[in-house]
């Protein structure tokens, strides 16, 4: 392991047990409104300053980053399932079925990323509760996410259909869904698992191109998304640095991921 | 062959646009508050004319009648009304799209351009502290989000098309550098260059030629690229563009807006990759 992934891990580690303690290290909750503070500059309480309507940057950055790390590998879960079993299954079925399948992988695939996004999260309520918005956005990721993994998962799926293994569990009268489950699915694990770990970075800043957008995570509920929109109003960089923490941290976390991934990668291609 | 190939991409072109303007119809008429319309609010109507804006917007309650008439329309070069912005959608589409498309062209200009130099001087030099150095330049542009990019446009006050081109640099740079480190390492490349042939007639006989067909492929991948950035892009750096029109006219829930925008664009992302395996396939037929 290089000197680089090592400190991608550190780093990875570092964040997420961070911002799991978000309870313990914050100084006050994510909403939490000092109305006599509003846009108040870095102080010993509030260390990143208070937003515009005064809650603690700092704290938000916490419940933020808690947010985004907790629930990108949970859409990231959900489009790897969806890619086994649309992915996985067309290989193993073959024929028709899998020049169904990737008819509709493809034209999920025509579609430039960020536009299908937005269309489809367009189709859903725009004015739904802050716990809601957060399910809605990650769901959307993951019911969206799976379409690459799934052309990866049927050509691996594919090429396993013809293997010497496969023909015996036949030949011993193991069928469907069994031979499937039992013998497939076993055998597409690295890539699936590949596939899983590629897909968080994706969704991690999908999410926060959608929250800047103004179509992700609703207040008062933070996110990277929500916590980068602050950087629409500044005129210049020098002005509020403070307010640049975010991105540094999503840099940081996405740079550590794409380290950490760099063999998983060549895997999954 | 060619002409089968050309068909082979029109009629999946033609069925890919039906299936998804079918889907995008049936996701529209399904979407929560489809029937809504703001106008039956108002206090001042009567349940008469309430009933009457009902019966208007009912021929659109059967998904095939909705699609059927959309066709129809379509057809007729009339692509129906934007409920937000109270304008036909062919008009806006019209009025907005030249900007799209000098944006996105001027951006994958600047991106390949810039790609194309950064993995040639990589791949010519080979002194791996600038090889890194790129891949580290390029590797935190990918690790940005595009929405930060276009507001960091914003702030320094640089061209759209250029926050499109740094969206879109890493992506094209990782191809260009890996397919030419690939193209260099071939054993005929090495007895070019001990046979004496120069860099530059190396680069333009044998190794863009080889890398050519992939080149091409990323050209298709890198149009998509850039037509998903021009939303953010022209969103936040106030540019009337297709992208702007597709995020406003999802803060306002135009669905037919927005139906009609995802279906140009996939019909522009589908033309890129056909013409770039069209072109790919007509470079590897003259090798042969």
């Amino acid at each position: 392991m290089s000197v680089f992934r090592k400190l991608a891990w550190v780093a990875l580690l570092l964040v997420v047990g961070v911002s799991m303690a978000a309870n313990w290290l914050a100084p006050a909750g994510y909403a939490k409104q000092y109305r006599t503070q509003p846009n108040a500059p870095p102080t010993r309480q509030h260390w990143l300053g208070t937003d515009e309507v005064g809650r603690d940057r700092f704290a938000r950055l916490l419940y933020g980053t808690r947010i985004s790390l907790l629930l990108a590998p949970a859409a990231a879960l959900i489009s790897t399932l969806m890619a086994a079993l649309v992915g996985g299954l067309a290989g193993y079925l073959g024929g028709g079925w899998a020049r169904i399948a990737m008819a509709v992988t493809d034209l999920f695939l025509s579609l430039p990323w960020l536009f299908l996004l937005i269309t489809v999260r367009a189709l859903m309520p725009l004015n739904v509760s802050p716990l809601a918005s957060v399910l809605v956005t990650f769901l959307m990721l993951g019911m969206l996410g799976w379409t690459s993994a799934a052309r990866v998962l049927c050509a691996t799926s594919a090429s396993l259909r013809g293997s010497g293994f496969l023909l015996q569990a036949r030949a011993s009268g193991i069928r469907g869904v069994r031979l499937f489950g039992v013998h497939v699915l076993p055998n597409l694990t690295p890539v699936l698992y590949a596939q899983f770990w590629i897909s968080i970075p994706v969704f991690i800043l999908s999410e926060a191109n959608l929250g800047i957008l103004g179509l992700g995570v609703a207040e008062p509920m933070p996110s990277w998304g929500s916590l980068l929109k602050e950087l629409e109003g500044l005129v210049s960089i020098g002005e509020e640095p403070w307010k640049f923490a975010p991105l540094i941290l999503l840099v940081l976390v996405v740079t550590s991921f794409q380290l950490v991934l760099s063999n998983r990668e060549e895997m999954a291609a | 062959m060619l002409g089968w190939r050309i068909t082979r991409h029109a009629v999946a072109i033609l069925a890919t646009i039906l299936l998804g303007g079918l889907l995008s119809a049936t996701l529209v008429r399904l979407a929560p508050g489809f029937d809504a319309d703001e106008q039956q609010l108002d206090p001042r109507l009567s349940a008469e004319s309430v009933r009457t804006l009902r019966e208007s917007r009912a021929q659109e309650h059967s998904i095939f009648r909705f699609y059927l008439r959309y066709i129809n329309g379509a057809m007729h070069g009339e692509l129906g009304m934007s409920h937000s912005l109270s304008q036909p959608v062919g008009t806006l589409l019209r009025e907005r799209a030249p900007l799209t498309l000098r944006l996105v062209a001027l951006g994958l200009l600047l991106s390949w351009s810039v790609a194309m130099a950064m993995a040639l001087t990589s791949a010519w030099l080979r002194v791996s502290a600038l090889d890194a150095l790129s891949t580290i330049v390029t590797g935190t542009f990918l690790c940005i989000p595009a929405a930060v990019l276009a507001l960091l446009s914003v702030l320094w006050n640089v061209p759209g098309s250029l926050a499109i081109a740094l969206i879109v640099l890493p992506r094209v740079y990782r191809y260009w550098r890996n397919l030419l480190a690939k193209a260099y390492s071939l054993p005929h490349i090495t007895t070019a260059r001990a046979k004496g042939l120069g860099e530059l007639r190396v680069l333009f006989w044998h190794v863009i030629p080889m890398a050519a067909p992939q080149l091409l492929a990323v050209a298709g991948v890198s149009v998509s690229v850039a037509l998903g950035a021009a939303i953010p892009v022209e969103a936040l750096c106030g540019l009337a563009g297709v992208g702007q029109l597709a995020w406003q006219a999802a803060l306002a829930r135009d669905l037919p807006l927005l139906m009609n925008i995802t279906i140009l664009v996939t019909l522009v992302t589908l033309l890129a990759h056909s013409g770039a395996d069209v072109i790919g396939h007509m470079l590897r037929s003259q090798e042969i």
